[in-house]
């Protein structure tokens, strides 16, 4: 049981990752690998600003915010620069590394006994155990229902015909340098604020927790799209969460069956490899059933 | 009223300084009338398409200058010459974006040239507006406003970009083989709702055509391309008693060479 709730948590905290994942993944159609930074960099912030006292809510939006800035550096390289959008990732994701030891000042910092976002809520009685969930799940509605209304408005449109139809939309008068700049500044402020909660729900930041950020990303993503198929944009955000759930529970489930914490990655990895090819060989046994 | 699209010595050249290099208009003069409908033949790789996209902005002139409504365009990004110009491809699903829906895609396009901001995309007003135009195509498609575009077939598509290109009044209309894909009645359809939307709104427009019948049937204007240069320009009585056969004869005039392939141009 305690281990369902674990994977539970860990999977709201990680989906708005997972939500950011999306945005540049799937509406932007960028493979953007900032995130591998900017989930640390938000970790890093956040835990610097609690350490020296600052209150969690604040230090937890300002670490959303440099996720703003990381996305900034990307775009622009990519868009500006013409850099691959693969490889103004990396080049951002490798700077943010020496930053992120900068902020921290050390490759690791204790949040033990300090007053992260979780402790704020302990005083209100809640069980322990469940103020992840209940948080996790309060930050997911806020967003999914932020960016529902956001893609309903001129410029989320603009944002999602750029990532359908880059050639209609400079026709239509659209910027696409910028709208693509705007997505990938969105997407890993999310990615940032993510971070900054699960350092916050671990209890500690660590320099290396951004590694493979953006494997667990896609497949969240892809786990969510496999299990509930295609549906209008809102419900698909929610299938992202489910999907970082469902991600988490196959974890815990890895890790029950004594499976070498060393080999998660390989897991991780083997997991996305699996569901990317689902829709395939969904499609080729419809289509023997079909035949029949 | 003159001067409404001015194009003055115009040379675009791909891949300058590689072996590639490929110098494709070769020095375009050109004035267009306000309401002039011209339509545009010549062969496979003369250079029609890089000159409407070098009109629309999608690439840079060398040298030259355009002028279009008065305004010189010829360094302006192409989101910002939008403003001015509407525009349908050949190929249908460029003209759309086929994850949203026919609604979604006609607000983008009525916001073509003007700010966007956070309002929503789609007051119920608009939906109203929108179907009534949508109406208008006779395709049944006002029933359908939230089906993705992407769903609709090509003849359908190609209906609806039009009517996004025309949305907002533009100065130019800008057709590169709009009907090329599409079955010949299908092909009749859109040409007639063209013919439609370029008279009523008395739009100057070009339209890009490898079928000569069309070219001659369509328009007050016909150019021809042939080596980045315009060497036909039939306007007034002799565009509408232009022939076939002239055009055969004025092609070979014009381009001083034989015409291997009149298959070619009649495709
Ligand atoms: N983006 C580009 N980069 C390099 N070369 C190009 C580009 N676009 C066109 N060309 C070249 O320019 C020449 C003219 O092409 P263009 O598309 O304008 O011809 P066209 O008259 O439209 O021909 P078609 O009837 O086949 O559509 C061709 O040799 C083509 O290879
Ligand atoms: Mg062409």
């Amino acid at each position: 049981m305690d281990i369902l709730i674990t994977a539970i948590s860990q999977g709201l905290l990680w989906a708005l990752m997972a939500i950011g994942v999306y945005l540049t993944y799937r509406i932007l159609h960028i493979a953007d690998l900032t995130a591998e930074g900017s989930f640390p960099l938000g970790a890093a912030i956040s835990s610097s600003l609690i350490v020296q006292g600052f209150n969690a809510i604040v230090s937890t939006l300002i670490a959303g915010a440099s996720g703003l800035a990381a996305g900034l550096i990307t775009g622009l390289l990519y868009t500006k620069f013409k850099i691959p959008a693969l490889i103004s990732g990396i080049l951002t994701m490798t700077a943010l590394y020496s930053i992120n030891l900068r902020l921290m000042g050390q490759a690791n910092i204790s949040l033990l006994g300090r007053e992260t976002v979780f402790a704020l809520f302990e005083d209100l009685g809640l069980a322990s155990n469940l103020i992840p969930i209940a948080i996790g799940l309060v930050a997911v509605s806020i967003i999914i229902f932020i960016l529902f209304l956001f893609f309903r408005t001129e410029i989320g449109y603009i944002l999602r015909s750029t990532g359908d139809n880059e050639e209609m939309s400079r026709a239509q008068g659209v910027d696409t340098d910028k709208a693509k700049v705007m997505g990938i500044m969105i997407a890993n402020s999310l990615i940032a604020l993510s971070g900054a909660l699960v350092a916050q729900n671990n209890g500690f930041a660590d320099i290396s927790m951004g590694v493979g950020t953006i494997v667990i990303g896609l497949a969240s993503v892809t786990i969510g799209e496999v299990l509930f198929g295609n549906l209008s944009l809102a419900k698909r955000l929610m299938c992202v969460v489910l999907g970082s759930v469902v991600y988490r529970m196959i974890i815990a489930l890895a890790i029950n069956l004594n499976m070498n914490p060393n080999d998660l990655r390989l897991v991780t990895a083997v997991i996305l490899a699996v569901v990317l090819t689902a829709p395939s060989l969904k499609d080729k046994l419809n289509k023997r059933a079909m035949g029949k | 009223m003159p001067g409404c699209l001015k194009i003055k010595d115009v040379h675009v050249t791909f891949e300058a300084g590689t072996i590639n290099e490929n110098h494709v208009l070769k020095g375009i003069d050109f004035e267009a009338d306000a309401s002039d409908f011209i339509t545009v033949i010549g062969g496979n790789g003369a250079g029609k398409s890089t000159l409407l996209n070098t009109i629309a902005g999608v690439y840079e002139a060398d040298a030259g200058h355009i002028e279009i409504d008065e305004i010189d365009v010829t360094r302006t990004p192409e989101h910002k010459r939008a403003k001015l110009i509407g525009r349908v491809f050949q190929d249908p699903k460029m003209g759309t974006a086929t994850r949203m829906t026919i609604e979604e895609n006609l607000a983008i396009a009525t916001k073509r040239g003007q700010k966007r901001g956070l309002r929503f995309g789609l007051s119920a007003a608009d939906r109203e507006f929108y179907k009534e135009q949508v109406a208008l195509l006779d395709l049944g498609l006002e029933d359908r406003m939230t089906m993705d575009m992407g769903l609709l077939s090509g003849g359908q598509r190609q209906a609806i970009t039009l009517l996004m290109a025309t949305i907002v009044e533009p100065k130019l209309l800008l057709l590169d083989e709009h009907t090329a894909a599409l079955d010949p009645k299908t092909a009749e359809q859109v040409l007639g709702l063209t013919q439609k939307l370029v008279t009523e709104k008395k739009l100057t427009t070009f339209m890009i055509t490898h079928n000569m019948q069309d070219a001659l049937r369509y328009g007050n204007r016909l150019i021809m391309l042939h080596n980045g240069k315009i060497v036909v320009d039939l306007k007034g009585e002799e565009k509408k008693l232009a022939t076939m056969e002239d055009l055969m004869q004025l092609f070979r005039q014009n381009s001083q060479t034989e015409l291997k392939d009149d298959a070619l141009l009649l495709s």
